[in-house]
């Protein structure tokens, strides 16, 4: 794999046209990439919070309403950081890309719009549900879940719309290098929104469920079986179930067609060097000089699942000019990692539910549970694979078959320098996220429930005092609701 | 009847204040925050600062991005050009704003005062540098230093008498802002002595950006006419205004009536940024392209304001209902 990715970054290099494409790319792909993740949790979190909050309220179950509480301030240091992570966005879609957003600014911006708004509306209500606890009656603040959850739901769309509209472009007509008849509704509802759509926003949920239930699982491992652990591992697992079963049919959807759309792309997912009849499925292998090596070859069953046809051969890159090729080798193993890993998340829920109904509990298993602990990082790792796949397929176009990547670019020195910063800048925020989420579980594990900020050394004295005095036991749900911040 | 496009310019500059406002009075207590003293001499200002912005900022934050849309979408090829001239102070405020949220939100959570100390700093910092160069962002914009086609200087777009200013302006509003609300939050949590601090500094604060604006109007008048006429014209009445509702709002403090403070420093602040929108009406990028010519296609505005009707319904409302609780007794005590 790494002589293949090694190809065709020097492919890159020596193609890309103005010297800031090749930073501005990877300047795109490092914020979106990070970026994207957060998002997941602003999308698919609420949600899970809201059943467990509920759960707690209609059962008056301490333990739910204490994951609840938790849950909700994990997602407010996640919700914070993906904030300004999407603000990075908003001025790199300009700063980077001023060829896209000058020509056609007014044909995507509407989503764009939209998606603003329901960001307003989560972060409104987050705000609210966030500093309402132990201050609101607990129905009204249960309810602040309520748009949080559909606004996270409505921003997936929008935030899609536009990246579909890249690779479905509509609403607008190209006459003589002039871009009119613009009909942003039409760019906003393209062809290809429904469908990533929906694959993206079940991705949101694979990455949070899979994620927070991998916590649980690695508390399990150290031994820890209440029922705080359980709950905390079933009710993200479920999603995750959910999700995981679901991805491979929505996937299988939004692909079909890709055959006429995009038939680079397509060539480049399945490693089709030449067109035949009936295409092989090909897993692994690269692509060089024209010739594809070291795959594994399954007769027919390309063109079963590219084509849905026993014998329609799936378009080769042979008929595909040079210039207009995307990456191949990047493109081709990003998405068979996606469908490889989805693929081993749908079967280990499937295994888990199935031995769970002939009687058998996989979370007595070691393994599995190790399994479970790593199924985060994995899903992860799947949604980007699946977004470096759908992106880099569609290079060598910004607005596919309107616009060249390299036409929208900046023409900026120093961008090398912008990135560098931006690694730095991130990887900073990565670490800072991580030490304070680790020692909100830490001290929450040790009895504490507030988490009071230490600003000065007296309250640190005071918080370990109050500690080592007394580890209090998980309170009963009265004294939670009335638990001021 | 007010033109399609002036319409969403309108709708997009009420943004501008609303960022300025909100926004800026969240920068602001980065300023106090900074300047509370030492660890344990601070705790109570910082404790206050979290508090207060805790439950708004990242709604606050909001308006950049609504203001950054409908300018890409409604006006696309202005926006492109005021992206490429002004690529560094961009980027520096994107930077600030970035290390600011983050380190904001890990703050509250750390677990030992070092971490609280290094996140703070960081946050404070930000909170000051972030609306210097939006300022200069400004100020650039409205002595027509952003030529309509773009990639205009990289640095004497924004290193110039009149971006300066709009900088150090732009900073003092903020502190000036924060100052007065802080002050009201700690008064109605109780926290007289902390009140009085805040007054104090409230009152210094809004003397000496006052004195700036004042100082200011001689070096912008040679650098930047266009703006200076129109803010000797058409937008003198909002100059009266702004200075007339600062005015009240020192005096108001002066008199501890902090809770009735708020209001004039609201005023006070919207009017000073309307004043400079006015100002340079019609003009979207000064002496270079008029708001009429800078417009996307028909379609896309009438859908943006769509959009704006939408938010007024969904938006707002709920907004109300947040920065009333933030303002009410009950979540004053903690």
């Amino acid at each position: 794999m790494m002589p293949a990715l090694l190809a065709d970054t020097v492919q890159l290099v020596a193609t890309v046209e103005p010297e800031g494409l090749l930073p501005a790319r990877q300047q795109m792909a490092l914020s979106l990439g990070w970026h994207i993740v957060l998002a997941c949790f602003g999308v698919a979190f609420p949600a899970m919070i809201l059943v467990m909050h509920l759960r707690g309220i209609r059962r008056d179950d301490p333990v739910a309403l204490e994951l609840a509480k938790r849950w909700s301030k994990v997602s407010a240091v996640l919700f914070a950081i993906g904030a300004v992570s999407g603000t990075v966005l908003s001025f790199e879609m300009g700063l980077l890309w001023p060829g896209l957003m000058g020509t056609y600014g007014d044909v995507l911006g509407l989503p764009f719009a939209f998606e603003g708004l329901s960001f307003f509306v989560e972060a409104i209500f987050l705000g609210i549900y966030l500093y309402g606890w132990g201050r609101m009656p607990p129905k009204r603040h249960v309810l602040m879940l309520v748009p949080m959850a559909i606004a996270g739901v409505v921003g997936t769309f929008c935030v899609l719309a536009v990246n579909a509209w890249m690779n479905a472009p509509a609403g607008f007509r190209l006459v003589d290098g002039q871009v009119t008849d613009i009909d942003p509704w039409a760019a906003m509802f393209n062809d290809q929104v429904w469908l990533q759509f929906a694959h993206m926003w079940v991705a949101a949920y694979m990455v949070v469920g899979f994620s927070v239930a991998g916590v649980y699982a690695v508390g399990m491992l150290r031994g820890r079986r209440d029922e705080h652990h359980r709950l905390g591992f079933i009710v993200p697992f479920v999603f995750a179930t959910v999700a995981a079963l679901t991805q491979p049919f929505v996937g299988h959807l939004l692909g079909g067609g890709l055959d006429e759309r995009q038939p680079a792309k397509l060539a480049s997912f399945e490693l089709a060097d030449t067109t035949e009849s009936p295409s092989p499925l090909r897993i692994g292998g690269i692509y060089v000089d024209g010739e594809v090596r070291g795959s594994i070859d399954i007769p027919v069953l390309g063109s079963v699942i590219a084509m849905s046809s026993l014998s329609d051969p799936v378009p080769g890159l042979d008929e595909i000019p040079e210039e207009d090729r995307p990456p191949v080798n990047l493109t081709h193993w990003a998405f068979q990692s996606m469908v490889g890993i989805g693929t081993l998340l749908a079967a280990s829920v499937s295994l888990f539910w199935f031995l769970r109904w002939r009687g058998r509990n996989l979370l007595e298993r070691r393994w599995f549970l190790r399994f479970v602990s790593i199924s985060g990082p994995l899903a992860v790792l799947a949604l980007e694979s699946g977004w470096i796949a759908t992106e880099v397929g569609r290079q060598p176009w910004i607005v596919y078959g309107f616009m060249r990547t390299e036409e929208a670019a900046g023409d900026y020195s120093g961008l090398w320098w912008l990135l560098g910063t931006t690694a730095v800048v991130y990887a900073a925020m990565t670490a800072g996220a991580v030490v304070v989420l680790r020692s909100m579980a830490r001290r929450w594990r040790a009895g504490e429930t507030d988490l009071p900020s230490p600003y000065a050394p007296q309250t640190v004295g005071e918080r370990t005092n109050t500690l080592r005095s007394s580890s209090p036991p998980l309170r009963s749900s009265e004294q939670l609701r009335g638990d001021p911040e | 009847m007010m033109s399609l496009e002036v319409a969403v310019a309108a709708a997009m500059f009420v943004g501008v204040v609303a960022y300025a406002v909100l926004g800026g009075a969240d920068f602001g207590s980065g300023f106090f925050d900074l300047t509370a003293g030492s660890s344990r001499r601070g705790a109570e200002m910082r404790t206050l600062v979290d508090h207060s912005i805790g439950p708004v900022w990242e709604a606050n934050h909001v308006w950049l991005i609504y203001v950054l849309v409908i300018w890409w979408t409604g006006f696309p090829e202005s926006f492109a050009a005021a992206m490429t001239t002004l690529v560094l102070p961009l980027l520096l405020a994107l930077l600030g704003i970035v290390l600011r949220g983050a380190s904001f939100a890990f703050r509250k959570y750390s677990a030992t005062l070092g971490q609280a100390r290094l996140f703070g700093v960081i946050f404070a910092t930000a909170s000051i540098l972030t609306p210097f160069f939006l300022g200069t962002v400004a100020g650039a914009i409205a002595s027509g230093r952003v030529p309509a086609e773009g990639v205009g200087d990289r640095w004497s777009s924004w290193l110039n008498p009149t971006s300066i200013f709009g900088g150090l302006i732009a900073v003092g509003t903020c502190a000036f802002l924060a100052g007065v609300f802080l002050a009201a939050d700690a008064a109605r949590s109780d926290k007289v002595r902390l009140a009085e601090d805040l007054r104090l500094r409230a009152l210094v604060v809004g003397a000496v950006t006052g004195v700036v604006v004042l100082v200011a109007l001689v070096p912008v008048s040679e650098d930047a006419p266009t703006l200076s006429e129109g803010l000797a014209g058409r937008a003198a009445a909002l100059v009266v205004v702004s200075a007339l509702a600062g005015t009240a709002t020192l005096w108001l403090l002066w008199e501890r009536r902090y809770s009735l403070a708020r209001w004039p420093a609201v005023v006070a602040v919207a009017s000073v940024v309307s004043g400079w929108g006015v100002a340079q009406y019609p003009w979207l990028l000064v002496d270079e392209v008029r708001i009429v010519d800078a417009a996307g296609a028909s379609a896309t505005l009438q859908a943006l304001l769509v959009a704006v009707g939408l938010a007024v319904v969904v938006v707002l409302p709920p907004l109300a209902y947040l920065l009333r609780l933030t303002q009410s007794e009950e979540w004053s005590r903690h």
